[in-house]
């Protein structure tokens, strides 16, 4: 509840004070939403997206409190203004669901995926996979005499950069984890 | 005091510790044990339905005349298949049911088994919140836990799914006073700073409306009274969506009729002209606004609402208020009283505009004393209840919109039809769930011959149960709604919305065991409309009334507010090209 602006709103908004919901411009936003770890929550969540036409750029889900039973999933989303406010509420009138932060809006918040890239190649290709892979602290988790898997943690961009760097060098595969995000501060 | 029971045994005492006085259900193998328990008491009613569409909206029925949650019973796969209908209808107008379906054993999920559907999977996006129970411990509290989902913040469909050996095996019942408070608490206390807000507003506004909505009624008979109080002390215009008719008595000074689409000239003048709408409990849909773009231009919009995600949805408003309606309204009340019950002088050009809107008289229709209109059959009958505490139903088309103009409500929980989903076949099982609810009332379901025909196996329930309902079909061996647009934007190629081979409904009511007649000659409408109030068994009048009769007045899609298509204003000749193509690929 505490990402809806609408809740403050009334209050704090002047009644003339009128913003353009429906600017053209999307925007990514990511979401962090606490959930009662049972059955089909995560159903829920992805049938609230495609049930009305959302878009979602990554999702990553799991348990954050095995007392208290709960999940954060974190969803990276697209839309206009008027739509994110949307899914945010669409997303706090699901039962399960505890809290939905907007983590692009409130304040500063930290961002990290995990990558698996499989790099095949030989010769100079492999030494300069090998070199770029030292310049983004990419640790080698498999080799042999003719790929690597390099294992690479960082912001979305930087997974991005490594991948389109990789590519010539004989990019093979790529296992993406998705965005996990949180506040930053307390 | 914790007791020991079956699953199955759960479940009645469950449903009696929640005041359950009826069920409406339809027995299978999946919920057998259930029905050996029901079997086994008397404190609740059971209706045997013919169809489980039909208990659901049965159930709605119920709940809507009653304000308390619908409850439902039927079996696995087929049964919980065939209640989606139901289910969807009731999300889409908030309407509070309990629907139990069985489920074959879990060991048995997943395998395909006899009579197996994924139901919490179906239903997930049909239902408000659904459960699959996988142990009796859990079955009590999820029961409990389902009746205040159902009915708190905004009410809407709920669904537990109950696997056969989850019946019969043994755990521990916790009554509803035993189990921890839910985490789901909607606010229903406005903010108070906004509601204000809205009281400044209120004091300045030279050309206000009040919009309300199903919200109004949902909020419980409280806020109806609130309303009228509050708009009857302000002296401002009040319109209402189809689910919110009766809030305000139609008999009150300031009442502009229905709005949106086939709404009333004034109430959407009304909207289009304002400088400030007040919308309370209604969702700014797509039959109500038209073109989004020329939405009401000139106004503030206020917006109080119990659902956050109703706020903004469609029409981006200044004034967002979350909370109840009933108790928004108190406040509201309560602060302009105490700020010394302002109103703007200007008002009463306002009323004066409006007034000559009204006096366009946008429902006048050509009438005929060879053929009974659709219309006047309508003034009839309800020259002949007026006065009486009258429920009324509805299917979904036509006859469903001349219903709602020409028909009076003067209080809330009397007035019962589809609105968000639509839904044809909705009218006659809500009819009987009504008369179930109040057995000494008078409950008529205004209905077309197609609509009907969708659930009319239920006239067999309405006869085992002596549910003496009316149903009152406007029948124009058409499906109306379908033939008006087609002749408005298809060129008048009437492409299969016609009935070649109705049945005889007088036989057919008397195949049911109840009475039928049918009336054509508008002499006789009268007599007729008597007989069928009069008769305490239920009945069946078959009005046959004009068949190309248009229901106007009429937003085209695609139009805003002040370009209506008013009935006696269109040529025959420029009916065809009324609405343009742009507005053709909306519904």
């Amino acid at each position: 509840m505490s990402a809806l602006k609408i809740e403050r709103g009334a209050s704090s908004h002047s009644a003339y004070d009128l913003r353009d919901y429906h600017a053209a411009g999307e925007e990514r936003h990511t979401l962090s939403v606490i959930v009662d770890n049972e059955a089909g929550v995560l159903a829920r969540v992805i049938g609230l997206f495609s049930g009305r036409g959302y878009n979602i750029d990554s999702l990553t889900v799991a348990e954050v409190d095995h007392t208290g039973h709960t999940s954060r999933i974190t969803v990276v989303t697209r839309g206009t203004p008027a739509v994110i406010e949307q899914i945010k509420a669409q997303l706090s009138r699901i039962i399960p669901v505890h809290e939905v932060h907007d983590l692009t809006v409130e304040g500063a918040s930290v961002e990290r995926e995990l990558g698996l890239f499989k790099v095949v190649g030989s010769g100079e290709k492999r030494v300069e996979a090998l070199r770029i892979s030292d310049i983004f602290r990419a640790n080698v988790v498999d080799s042999t005499l003719e790929s690597f898997v390099f294992e690479i943690t960082g912001a979305p961009e930087k997974l991005d950069a490594f991948a389109d760097l990789m590519r010539p060098l004989g990019l093979a595969e790529v296992a993406r984890t998705g965005v996990a995000a949180l506040a930053r501060g307390h | 005091m914790s007791r020991s029971m079956t699953g199955a045994r759960m479940v009645v005492e469950a449903l009696r510790d929640q005041g359950v006085d009826t069920v409406f259900g339809y027995p299978g193998g999946a919920v057998l044990p259930i029905y050996d328990e029901i079997f086994q008491q008397n404190d609740i009613k059971h209706i045997l339905v013919r169809h489980e569409q039909g208990a659901v909206h049965m159930a709605e029925g119920y709940a809507r005349s009653t304000g308390k949650p619908g409850v439902v019973l039927v079996t696995s796969g087929p049964g919980a298949t065939n209640a989606v209908t139901g289910l969807t209808d009731a999300l889409m107008d908030s309407i509070p049911l309990v629907v139990l379906t069985g489920q074959v054993p879990t060991f048995m999920i997943g395998t395909d088994g006899f009579q197996e559907a994924d139901t919490v999977g179906i239903t997930r996006p049909c239902t408000k919140h659904n459960w699959l129970v996988n142990d009796t411990d859990s079955l009590a509290e999820t029961i409990h836990r389902a009746f205040h989902v159902a009915t708190a913040g905004r009410p809407g469909p709920v669904l537990i799914d109950i696997p056969k050996d989850v019946q019969f095996a043994t755990g521990t019942y916790l009554g509803p006073k035993q189990i921890a408070p839910s985490r789901y608490q909607p606010a229903r206390k406005g903010d108070a700073d906004a509601i204000t807000r809205l009281v400044e507003l209120i004091e300045t506004a030279e050309r206000p409306v009040f919009y309300t909505g199903g919200g109004v009624i949902n909020s419980g008979p409280a806020a109806s009274q609130l309303l009228t109080e509050l708009v009857d002390a302000t002296g401002f215009p009040v319109t209402s969506t189809l689910m919110g008719l009766g809030a305000y008595p139609a008999s009150g000074k300031s009442w502009l009729g229905m709005l949106g689409m086939h709404g009333l000239y004034e109430a959407n003048m009304a909207m289009h002209g304002c400088d400030l709408m007040i919308n309370l409990g209604a969702r700014f849909d797509d039959r109500i606004t038209g073109r989004v773009a020329d939405f009401s231009p000139g106004s503030i919009k206020a917006h109080v609402d119990i659902d956050p995600s109703s706020i903004n949805k469609v029409i981006p408003v200044e004034l967002p208020i979350l909370g109840d309606v009933g108790h928004v309204l108190e406040d509201l009340l309560k602060i302009w009283k105490a700020r010394g019950r302002k109103t703007s002088p200007a008002l009463q050009q306002w009323w004066a505009q409006i007034e000559q809107w009204r006096a366009r008289d946008c429902l006048a229709y050509k009438p005929s004393d060879k053929l009974i209109k659709p219309q006047h059959a309508l003034e009839r009958l309800e020259a002949l209840t007026a006065g009486r505490d009258r429920y009324i139903t509805t299917e979904v088309g036509q006859h469903q919109m001349w219903a709602a103009q020409f028909l009076h409500f003067e209080g809330p929980n009397r007035w019962m039809t589809s609105g968000g989903l639509g839904t044809m076949g909705y009218g006659l099982p809500a009819s009987i769930g009504v008369q179930v609810a109040h057995p000494e009332a008078l409950v008529i379901n205004v209905a077309g011959d197609a609509s009907w025909l969708m659930n009319m196996q239920e006239m067999g329930t309405a006869v085992q149960f002596r549910a003496p309902v009316k149903q009152f079909i406007l029948n124009n061996e058409r499906l109306g709604m379908v033939r008006q647009w087609q002749q408005l934007l298809h060129g008048e190629r009437y492409s299969q919305s016609w009935s070649e081979s109705l049945p005889d409904f007088v036989k057919l009511a008397e195949a049911f065991g109840c009475k039928g007649r049918q009336v054509h000659d508008p002499a006789d409408l009268d007599d007729a409309i008597r007989e069928m109030i009069d008769s305490d068994v239920p009945f069946i009048l078959d009005v046959l009334v004009e068949k190309h009769e248009n229901c106007f007045p009429m937003i085209p899609s695609g139009k805003p507010h002040n370009e209506m298509l008013l009935g006696d204003e269109i040529a025959a000749d420029d009916i065809g090209s009324a609405i343009k193509s742009d507005g053709a690929v909306l519904v």
